[in-house]
């Protein structure tokens, strides 16, 4: 097994305008970065996004939006981003904004087999406009479907290649969820190491999932807010 | 009446041992740092995490360790981390005991609308949705009144709604609410507060009995 790819531009380079992108990471956590980069660099533009938000105004997913290389949103949460919300205002870009549950239910689904399911998140607003409803133990239920993608795009802390992956922290996220659910998954990773290093035991991804896997670089890894507490002097 | 962290204090007491909670973005994060004395309680965070602990000390922040607010936390020990989805069947399969959120609006039928005012903000629901959808146990923490002093205790939300029918409690600057199906129900007042400014403040149905007496805070 040798998914390895020798850079991202490698790895990205048949992405092509129009097509549907599923990008991991929480905030600007585990997002992946050089593969961000390489598309700005790269132009492709109308780009469908999947990703729970939508990065700052100038790191992560915001430097796709600044460009206007993106033509529509699925997300959860936007409220970072001030270039998002002015370009969602404006009708310049479309945007699907779902629940952050049923985001990540719906591209587990998506790399399932499972086309369809029912959740109760979202009965009773505008999210349940249009869909079945159906009631399981007398509660009301909405028909939800799966998400897949043309491409996706994972961030992970260790791999190798077999495409094998294991994710740090809350950096994890949605990354091993779209990782099921892309044509073609993929993965840049901090630290690629020799297939057998990683215990099997520890693994969040099997390789299945994932089709290209390279070592990324220089990675930022941006803290939207950083927060502390302060140290009591004496015996802390 | 309270500020924000008088709110997070008088919340803070409805935490019972060995309790899963999950804490919105927003006064509820306060309630971590009023724990009551003897008992333990295990915060998660939609963004994976089970057992979260407070902030960091400085120069040990970590980017790949924070929580639903995009803030660095610590892991406690005994902590788990998982990825989005088992996080969401710890919530939507009724796992966690008690989730507080804030609100811009509740009704007196226990709506409510956090997540959207069309045209002006539209930020998104996050995992509002899954947290109202699914929790047994939901207290509302937020102010009585908005900035330009109207009622978000309402008849009705004229808001985009984030779930129906949801809400248990609802603690504000000036009371304790309960909903019942007759309405809210005043259960204590703020400190300093009369049932009069309670009840100018609520523009809902308010079921007032009895003595009600005053919340006991630190």
């Amino acid at each position: 097994m040798n998914k390895l790819v020798a850079n991202v531009q490698e790895a990205v380079q048949d992405i092509e305008s129009g097509m549907t992108l599923m990008l991991g990471g929480f905030g600007l956590c585990g997002i992946p970065e050089n593969c961000i980069a390489a598309l700005v660099e790269k132009g492709s533009k109308d780009l469908t996004c999947i990703s729970n938000n939508a990065g700052v105004d100038d790191f992560g997913l915001g430097l796709l939006l600044q460009k206007k290389q993106i033509k529509k949103m699925i997300s959860s949460y936007v409220g970072e981003n001030d270039e998002f919300e002015r370009q969602m205002l404006s009708g310049e870009l479309e945007v699907d904004l779902i629940p952050q549950g049923s985001l990540a239910a719906r591209c587990q689904a998506g790399g399932s087999g499972i086309p369809a399911f029912f959740t109760p998140a979202g009965y009773g607003t505008e999210v349940a406009f249009g869909k079945e409803v159906r009631y399981f133990n007398g509660k009301p239920h909405i028909l939800e479907h799966a998400l897949t993608a043309d491409f996706a795009i994972v961030k992970a802390w260790k791999g190798d290649r077999y495409g094998n992956l294991l994710f740090k922290g809350t950096a994890r996220n949605f990354n091993p969820l779209m990782a099921m659910a892309g044509k073609i998954t993929i993965a840049e990773v901090e630290e690629l190491v020799e297939p057998g290093e990683l215990d099997p035991n520890t693994i969040h991804t099997p390789g299945i999932f994932v089709q290209r896997i390279f070592q990324g670089e220089k990675y930022e890894k941006r803290i939207e807010q950083r927060t502390t507490r302060e140290r009591l002097t004496v015996n802390d | 009446m309270l500020d924000k962290k008088g709110i997070a204090k008088r919340i803070a007491q409805e935490l019972r041992h060995n309790w899963y909670v999950n804490l919105g973005i927003g006064i509820p994060t306060l309630i971590a740092n009023y724990i009551p004395e003897g008992i333990d309680v295990e915060f998660q965070s939609e963004n994976g995490i089970l057992g979260m602990g407070p902030f960091p000390f400085e120069g040990e922040e970590d980017a790949d360790m924070i929580n639903a607010g995009k803030q660095t936390i610590t892991p406690m020990p005994g902590a788990s981390i998982f990825d989005s989805a088992t996080s969401f069947a710890m919530i939507r399969g009724q796992h966690i005991q008690l989730t507080v959120l804030g609100a811009m609006e509740v009704a007196d039928n226990g709506d409510i609308a956090n997540w959207k005012i069309p045209g002006r903000m539209v930020k998104g629901m996050g995992g509002a949705m899954d947290l109202v959808a699914s929790a047994d146990n939901i207290i509302v923490a937020m102010m009585h009144t908005n900035k330009r002093g109207e009622s978000k205790l309402l008849r009705q939300c004229t808001l985009p709604l984030t779930g129906v029918k949801c809400v248990k409690k609802i603690v504000t600057n000036l009371a304790v609410l309960d909903i019942t199906p007759q309405g809210f129900k005043l259960i204590e007042r703020a400190p300093g507060v009369s049932v009069e400014e309670i009840k100018n403040a609520t523009e809902g149905r308010l079921i007032v009995e009895g003595d009600i007496p005053e919340m006991k805070i630190d």
